[in-house]
């Protein structure tokens, strides 16, 4: 990040600045829908915003993870299934990342120690989840319901109140989780040997990191991230849903590679995806427009590949990731 | 983009064939075949958790789907688009590619051989063919874009055939809605369902002597890929750009031609598997149908270990098995879900043969280990 790296700034400061008029040109014309879509942009980009850390956190430490999709299912599953039992809203989330971090462990047991192809330890991540989560569910059962917080003061205000500030608790966790991330990552010694352990695990080892562990450990914590992001989908839908995620972790993925791997990638990158799901069903709900509801489905797909085609080629994952960790010697 | 040490392990050619299986070398069906054994194992277990009796579940499972004529009919059936779908991800995989988009390649597939089949009107002989290739080559074009993608902008194919599997879902939903292009008027279609009109009789795909013929179709589909990738130039080509694209471009391949050719005969493939459900089977198109069956086609090629041959008997097990789910189901209230955990650790077991030779303390050597994964970046 160097030659270009101003000339880049630029343009991000240049695209927000257009987007930040247009929102204000909007709220101006009509500020209820305005407020109801960015409100609905947040809360469908928390999940993936929590979800794509997941992936970055994986393959910053060298592991690819398309299992994230299987791990928030579960989480989502054990998370209603312990708070359904139990009555208590916070029985069901530690049960919903414990659900979560035990597909990292096994994530990390596979991908790490069996040495198996990442891609097809997430498939069996994926298909399992889907398996379980359907075979062992209970129907009829319910859950209690997240409570709604607002910032007192901070929610009245124009324009951002309702989207800042008046969510479900871990829609707050997921505006700042990017954050936590971003410092964790590159301020912390943690951080700086995860990255070690994603680009270049012979050096790592060389200098006493030990791999095999940083990578079980980071997966684990990565999976938890997943976890939250389950735990979001039970949040906003109150109840289980069979496949509920419905590719969301999927998209979790392609939000972390238009993201570049970097936290706050990641953040902008849900937000856009987020935005697009909000706008889809502010349209349906309104039927404004004569255009069918499919295709504002299919545009954060069509838009994630040509980001790709266009910056494909230097986009670049960590060095290491997608690879068996031998140890020399 | 320093990653490049990683394709080598990314192919394997194993010669192989009629004679090779009839001479009755199995050795390579070794993992395959325990792998089985251990996910029925496994599932038994989850059975008991449950409080049914693995015998009778599996008993049911077993009548279910060979019981009598019609039974079996029913297991062909089902493993037909399983066969396509192993195909697809089995091609795929020899040119060193990860096809994970089989979920849309189906979709596009069924729903422009439902366009074909209603629209036109011609003789069966002709009629069938020709919706099979429409709905081939909706999808074909989607895995040459997948294939293009690759070779020249470096996009993953795992990441882009995601995604196009959301645009494709997207996108057959609209053409069969109530209000898209082909949607079933509501003339013919009282309950506003989206789906598309029923196909022309000439475009149904017969039953002959009870068995059906789509099946057949799948397997010569089989025997054709086995042809072209072990007979034929462009098979080596292939072969050899998934050995490793850096020794085949070298060696005079054009890595970027075989990667667009082999993207688009696997979709190819996969197309026909959802061309062959909506003409032989369910008799037009109606979204959503078929969902998880892109998976399905990871666990059949694997489990294949890559081998076209291979991947009938392969579907042939999964297809018996989800036939027989609903007496299963019937007979002993298992949820039939129970086949898709039994699946995941199937497929964790023939993708880990350590673990495997662990349990049983095999010596190591005479399995390869599948090593696909090449980098998001390209």
């Amino acid at each position: 990040m160097s030659y270009e790296w101003t000339r880049k700034r630029l343009l991000l400061l240049a695209i927000g600045i257009v987007l930040l008029i247009a929102w204000i040109l909007a709220y101006r014309w009509d500020s209820g829908q305005t407020t109801a879509v960015a409100s609905r942009t947040v809360r469908a980009a928390a999940p993936l915003m929590l979800g794509a850390l997941c992936g970055v956190i994986g393959e910053r430490s060298g592991v690819f993870n398309i299992g994230i999709e299987g791990q928030m299912l579960f989480a989502a599953f054990t998370g209603f299934m312990a708070a359904s039992y139990s009555g208590s809203l916070l029985v069901g989330m530690a049960a919903g990342l414990v659900g979560a971090m035990v597909l990292g462990l096994f994530l990390a047991w596979t991908a790490v120690t069996l040495k198996m192809d990442q891609i097809i330890a997430g498939t069996v991540i994926n298909i399992f989840a889907l398996g379980a989560t359907t075979f062992y569910y209970v129907q009829g059962r319910t859950m209690p319901a997240f409570p709604e917080w607002s910032v007192p003061g901070l929610s009245e205000l124009p324009l951002v109140g309702k989207m800042l500030f008046q969510h479900g608790p871990l829609t707050f966790l997921a505006l700042v989780a990017p954050f936590i991330v971003y410092v964790a990552l590159f301020k912390t010694r943690w951080g700086l040997r995860t990255r070690a352990v994603g680009e270049h695990p012979g050096a790592a080892d060389a200098v006493g990191v030990n791999v095999i562990k940083k990578r079980y450990i980071n997966l684990i914590i990565a999976a938890a991230l997943a976890g939250f992001a389950g735990l979001h989908l039970l949040q906003s839908a109150s109840a289980f849903n069979r496949g509920m995620t419905n590719g969301a972790g999927f998209i979790a993925l392609a939000v972390m590679i238009i993201g570049r791997w970097h936290p706050f990638g990641a953040f902008a990158g849900a937000l856009l995806f987020g935005f697009f799901i909000a706008l889809q069903s502010q349209l349906q709900f309104n039927q404004a427009l004569d255009i069918p509801p499919q295709f504002f489905g299919m545009i954060p797909y069509v838009l994630t590949i040509v980001v790709l085609a266009v910056a494909g080629l230097n986009a670049r994952p960590p060095a290491a990731g997608g690879q068996v960790y031998e140890k020399e010697g | 983009m320093g990653r490049d040490q990683n394709d080598e392990g990314s192919g394997h050619a194993r010669p192989s064939g009629f004679a090779a299986v009839a001479l009755g070398r199995l050795r390579p069906a070794t993992i395959p075949l325990l792998a089985v054994v251990l996910g029925v194992i496994l599932g038994a277990v989850l059975m008991v958790s449950v409080g049914a009796n693995p015998f009778d579940a599996y008993g049911a499972m077993l009548e279910g789907a060979l019981g009598g004529n019609d039974q079996f009919g029913r297991t062909l059936e089902k493993a037909t688009p399983l066969v396509m779908g192993g195909l697809a991800v089995a091609f795929a995989f020899k040119a060193g590619l990860f096809n994970i988009g089989g979920q849309g390649q189906l979709l596009l597939g069924a729903s422009f051989a439902a366009w074909a089949g209603f629209t036109f009107d011609m003789p069966a002989i002709i009629h069938i063919p020709f919706a099979l290739l429409v709905g081939g080559l909706a999808a074909a074009l989607l895995g040459g874009l997948v294939g293009y993608l690759k070779a020249y902008r470096g996009t993953h194919e795992v990441i882009s055939t995601i995604m196009l599997n959301f645009v494709a879902a997207n996108l057959t939903d609209w053409l069969a809605s109530l209000d898209g292009p082909w949607g079933d008027p509501v003339a013919t279609n009282p309950s506003r369902l989206a789906r598309t009109p029923l196909v022309n009789g000439s475009a149904e795909i017969p039953h002959v002597g009870g068995l059906p013929l789509g099946f057949l179709v799948a397997v010569a589909a089989a025997i054709v890929c086995w042809w072209l990738l072990e007979r034929t130039t462009t098979g080596f080509e292939i072969r050899t750009v998934g050995a490793n694209r850096h020794a085949a471009k070298y060696a005079g391949i054009r890595v970027a031609r075989v990667t667009i050719l082999a993207m688009a005969i696997s979709a190819f493939l996969a197309g026909v598997g959802g061309s062959i459900e909506t003409l032989g089977v369910v008799g037009r198109f109606e979204p959503g149908f078929n969902a998880g069956l892109g998976f399905d086609g990871i666990t059949i090629a694997l489990l294949a270990r890559t081998n076209p041959l291979a991947v009938v008997p392969a579907a042939l097990l999964l297809g018996g098995m989800d036939a027989g789910a609903s007496l299963m189901q019937a007979r002993t209230s298992v949820e039939p879900e129970i086949i898709s955990i039994i699946q995941a650790f199937i497929l964790f077991f023939v993708a880990a043969p350590i673990a495997v030779r662990w349990i049983l303390r095999r010596r190591a050597g005479d399995d390869e280990p599948l090593q696909l994964t090449t980098g998001w970046g390209g």
